[in-house]
């Protein structure tokens, strides 16, 4: 605890000490007479190197170095919901009360309040048998969120004693544990965890429920499920956090854990004043009851961005063991690699790609590892669905970040920059994208909304292939000579995209259940087997395409929220009958002829 | 309510005026550049500004960079010539680089180390800040909403500017950036008002530019409400790094002390960044792409990350940085990373600017990420998102035409194709192009928007309601 070593280097955001033999590896420490927060990297001789999560301007060679005998850990307890905390997690509210509007350095403030009240009910009795991970008791932490108190994971044995239903702060023991060798353990409310550390599951499950996140394309096209990996890649511009905010706005997990991760101060902001005004779709609670932030801005010290990606996947892992299904978005994972960059080219590393260390693709498979469907040690079953955002250099998916994310996730949203230019959003290109969960959450689809989901999806992926191949020739011939059933296919591409792809972020259209997708897409390919009839019989597509209902089915995901399932099965109606006029006429004309 | 309560007495800092030393060393081990080398220095501080003083008696200031203690690396802001490695001394200052701020900064002229370079005397006053700053607790910060009336347009309608936004311009040499800059910061409708200010930032540019911007701004405004601070071309290039910093200490000062709306015009951010990659290769640092530094990101983070507005505080400070894209290229690591960053782009065309339109503002790579919340009912009016959106797909259609058109000729084109055409002319010339002293008022924007695209046959119009459609165009 009270080793004590001796600055002997700085470069940038890497220390060097002296004197650091009874240091741990990983050990976190404070830097110098700032008191600077910083973590043990690498050891040699009587030397150590230090990371430091603050920046070091103004640190002195001879200042002291000293131990906290803990690596960089966080405190899990009731008090995470609905917060905001840096990389190292601090929790932003208390340092702004305490240190400003500006951030200061060498800051000290426990992650939890000491001083909130929290109603504490026991579930287990005195005498019980208890083990790693299961439910002592239970705190309602927010109206949406039930906060399960579990036995830590490495304690087994007889409870002693349980605290009975009373009102309890963050410091309180709630229960004394006798282990099989008669050692008595005290369980706190709030107990800590080591970032880097993968928090243990008793097994792992296949992931076959989707996370259903209200939008169209995701989870029509390209669902992901609950443990899954999907990874959201492209250039600046193309709606990345846009992407993000709105699968933690509307994605029905149980808790969202945010990290904005080298990314704008404002964009949090945006988050800490629209969440609590958003109200989740399923329960009508404000959704920052249900949201933990973690802010790592661009201009916030590198090596704590390196430390927020850890920091905000091991409280996820705390609400998985609880039971609970937790989608975790991480924006962006570009630059906590780019962290790892800066870092190891202070440390002299040689680079591998494009300076990058040769451990990245091991880095981000560790991270990425951590998310998965499984049984918690108590025998819940829980999950980490994580999203994270890549922002390649120039919008180059073959970069090093990208394509070594590829690797390790299975699910891959391209945003294209063409389609952000011509203002279409989400700008998810249909082509590029994939995902692998399609076939698994299939069944889960084909119960809950239709059997038909898909042989749906099916058939819209193709046209939209196909239409690819036409907007090719289109673009060399233009639309005039081609045949009409191509031009079909052409214009039912173009309801797809205007009426079924894009979703309007900030209108009624922001949240769209399945149901409603599954009902638009039906009435596009209704139209597009009604009118290839029509267009087999020789009926010109030009009648077709100018008829209002059918200009109308762009409009229809715009229709407000409360009556869109009676307002697409009328517009269906005025399809029909307006296809069937068309048809007749065309019939009666060439009768006459 | 202090923005910086505890920060001043953290930072250690010591009066401005006090350029005592706290320890001297006389001696270099080694001369490289921009860099000297002194040994053995003990109890020197990471960050920390030095004097070097050269061999006729005159010191020049340094920063030390890497901290060691067998060799110390400092940083010399004036350049190295002329240093003898035997008989230089280096005054270790004690603190770190710091700017003394008051109120009387308005109307000077300060150098890229934040020097007085208009002859009128050091600036006295209490506050001294370091130039680096510190992160803005993102729960201090407010979401930035107000609109800026810009009177241009393409801006106005399509690019929106919002008080407290950080919107670079992408252009290229030769482009008319500074005119367009200027009239930004002429139109806003704030400049000649009480609590609004300037601060102009020239970093690396030419004689004849930074004479333009001077003329310019004081010709409109009133000289007292501008801040300069000048790096010429063949200033040192090493103070290029440090100009941006003092301008930036000296706009949150007028903002968040003083309670002004500042608009930071920094120019040409690409000069910044050469002197980054500069640096970064003398001092033999493992480079990224193209050779600038891995670090880089992160560097123009801490600049553009100071722009925002304060819940505690009645100022803002909005930045417009102005960039020349090599070779016009996009995905150059200068505009690319710029872009990850800021709140969106202006970018000029050069295509739009040979067909002499002014300004040549491509609107299909420009972006504003802050327009969606300033613009609409209550901010500017109710049809202004439609469109937005509409005139977006439209010109986006116009591209496609246009390409189609280059392989078919005109005259095979479709009604619907030739339509578009037609609108994409009508844009260009009506829309776009505008005189540099004309200022459009938002609703006159909106209305020639519409009339344009009632150009348009109505099956075009996607974006916009039935309604919008019925009320703003006569044919419909």
């Amino acid at each position: 605890m009270n080793s004590l070593g001796t600055i002997v280097s700085v470069n940038g955001p890497v220390v060097k000490a002296r004197a650091m033999r009874a240091f741990g590896m990983r050990e976190m420490v404070r830097v110098g007479e700032l008191n600077l927060w910083g973590e043990i990297i690498r050891m040699e001789g009587d030397e150590a190197l230090i990371q430091v999560f603050e920046d070091t301007q103004g640190l002195r060679i001879g200042e002291p170095v000293r131990g906290t005998g803990r690596p960089l850990s966080v405190e899990l307890g009731p008090g995470l919901v609905g917060k905001i905390f840096d990389g190292i997690g601090r929790p932003l509210d208390v340092l702004l009360e305490e240190e400003g509007a500006m951030l200061s350095r060498g800051v000290q403030v426990p992650m939890l309040d000491r001083k909130s009240l929290w109603t504490f009910k026991p579930s287990v009795k005195k005498g019980d048998a208890v083990a790693g991970g299961m439910v002592l008791g239970k705190v309602q932490e927010t109206p949406l969120l039930e906060h399960r108190i579990l036995v830590p994971p490495s304690v087994e044995g007889e409870v002693i004693y349980i605290r009975q239903e009373s009102v309890v702060t963050a410091s309180d023991v709630i229960a004394k544990i006798k282990d099989v060798y008669g050692n008595i353990v005290d369980v706190p409310i709030v107990h800590v965890w080591p970032v880097r550390k993968a928090r243990p599951y008793r097994e792992r499950l296949l992931p076959n429920e989707p996370l259903v996140t209200g939008q169209r394309i995701i989870d029509g096209l390209f669902p992901v499920a609950r443990g899954g990996v999907a990874a959201i890649p492209g250039g600046f511009g193309t709606g990345k956090t846009v992407t993000q905010h709105q699968l933690a706005k509307w994605s029905d997990a149980h808790l969202v854990v945010y990290i904005g991760c080298g990314e704008r101060g404002n964009e949090m902001t945006q988050v800490l004043e629209e969440f609590p005004q958003l109200n989740d779709p399923r329960s009508g609670r404000p959704l920052m009851e249900r949201t933990i932030l973690i802010a790592n801005t661009s201009n916030m010290p590198v090596a704590a961005r390196e430390a927020s990606i850890y920091t905000g996947i091991t409280i996820a892992e705390y609400f998985r063991d609880m039971g609970y299904h937790v989608a975790l978005m991480a924006d962006s994972t570009s630059r906590w690699a780019e962290a790892l960059r800066e870092i190891s080219g202070r440390l002299e590393e040689v680079p591998a790609e494009e300076g990058f260390p040769a451990y990245l693709p091991t880095r981000l498979a560790e991270f990425y590892e951590r998310a998965g469907r499984v049984v918690t040690l108590g025998g819940d079953e829980g999950s980490i669905t994580i999203i994270g955002a890549v922002s390649p250099p120039g919008g180059d998916f073959t970069e090093p970040v990208t394509r070594n994310t590829k690797r390790f996730i299975r699910c891959f949203w391209a945003l294209d920059k063409s389609l952000a230019g011509a203002r279409h959003f989400p700008a998810i290109n249909w082509l590029e994208s994939y995902s692998e969960y399609a076939k698994e959450v299939e069944d889960w689809f084909s119960t809950q909304v239709n059997p038909k989901w898909g042989d749906y999806r099916d058939k819209v992926r193709a046209l939209l292939a196909e239409d690819e191949k036409i907007q090719q020739v289109i673009r060399l011939v233009g639309e005039d000579v081609l045949p009409d059933e191509q031009k079909l296919v052409a214009f039912t591409a173009f309801l797809l995209k205007n009426g079924y792809l894009q979703q309007n972020a900030f209108s009624e259209d922001a949240y769209s259940p399945p149901e409603k997708g599954f009902a638009i897409l039906e009435i596009i390919l209704h139209f597009y087997e009604k009118a290839s009839e029509l267009v087999k019989r020789g009926v010109p597509l030009s009648l077709i395409r100018e008829g209002k209902p059918v200009l109308e089915i762009v409009h229809v995901r715009e229709k407000s929220k409360e009556n869109i399932m009676m307002e697409i099965s009328d517009l269906k109606r005025e399809l029909d009958a307006f296809l069937e006029k068309v048809g007749s006429e065309r019939k009666a004309t060439r009768g006459r002829v | 309510m202090p923005f910086w309560k505890k920060l001043e007495v953290k930072e250690r800092l010591r009066e401005e005026g006090s350029n005592m030393p706290v320890a001297e060393y006389i001696g270099l081990k080694a001369i490289n550049g921009p860099f000297v080398l002194v040994e053995n220095v003990k109890g020197a501080g990471y960050g920390e500004i030095v004097d070097v003083v050269g061999p006729n008696g005159t010191a020049r200031k340094g920063r030390v960079v890497v901290l060691d203690e067998r060799a110390t690396l400092i940083q010399v802001f004036s350049g190295t010539e002329d240093l003898i490695p035997e008989n230089t001394r280096v005054r270790f200052l004690g603190r770190e680089l710091t700017m003394t701020l008051a109120p009387s900064i308005l109307g000077r002229t300060f150098n890229g180390l934040g020097e007085p370079r208009d002859g009128c005397g050091p600036v006295f006053g209490n506050l001294v800040r370091n130039v680096n700053g510190s992160p803005i607790n993102p729960m201090a910060r407010v979401y930035p909403r107000d609109f800026i009336h810009t009177g241009i347009s393409a801006i106005d309608v399509l690019t929106t500017l919002v008080r407290g936004q950080k919107l670079p311009i992408f252009s290229g040499n030769g482009l008319p950036h500074n005119r367009l800059a200027v009239q930004i910061a002429t139109q806003s409708r704030l400049l000649g008002a009480e609590n609004f200010a300037v601060v102009f930032v020239g970093i690396g540019i030419k004689h004849d530019d930074a004479t333009f911007f001077e003329r310019s701004l004081m010709e409109q405004g009133r000289t007292n409400n501008i801040v300069t601070f000048l790096n010429l071309a063949d200033d040192p290039v090493i103070e290029r790094i440090a100009a941006p910093r003092f301008a930036l200490t000296a706009a949150e000062y007028l903002a968040f002390d003083l309670g002004l709306h500042v608009l930071v015009i920094m120019t040409d951010m690409t000069n910044y960044c050469e002197a980054l990659r500069e640096l970064g290769v003398a001092q033999g640092e493992v480079p990224s792409r193209k050779g600038y530094p891995g670090y880089m990101y992160s560097d123009l983070a801490s600049l553009y990350e100071r722009a925002g507005v304060l819940k505690e505080g009645k100022g803002s400070v909005t930045q417009l940085p102005i960039l020349t894209m090599p070779n016009d290229d996009i995905t150059h690591p200068i505009p690319d990373l710029t872009g990850f960053i800021t709140e969106g782009q202006i970018v000029l065309s050069r295509e739009l600017d040979s067909k002499g339109i002014y300004p040549p503002i491509d609107v299909m790579v420009s972006l504003s990420r802050l327009m969606k919340d300033a613009i609409g009912k209550d901010y500017t009016r109710d049809d202004h998102p439609n469109v937005a959106s509409q005139l977006f797909a439209s010109v986006s259609r116009v591209e496609e035409v246009r390409a189609l058109a280059g392989v078919v000729g005109t005259d095979e084109l479709s009604e619907q194709d030739k339509a578009s055409l037609k609108f994409g002319e009508y844009f260009e010339r009506e829309f776009l192009n505008q005189g540099e002293d004309e200022d459009r008022d938002i609703t006159k924007s909106l209305d020639l928007a519409w009339s344009i695209l009632s150009e348009l046959p109505r099956e075009q119009l996607t974006r916009v309601t039935s309604e919008e459609l019925r009320l703003h165009i006569k044919k419909f």
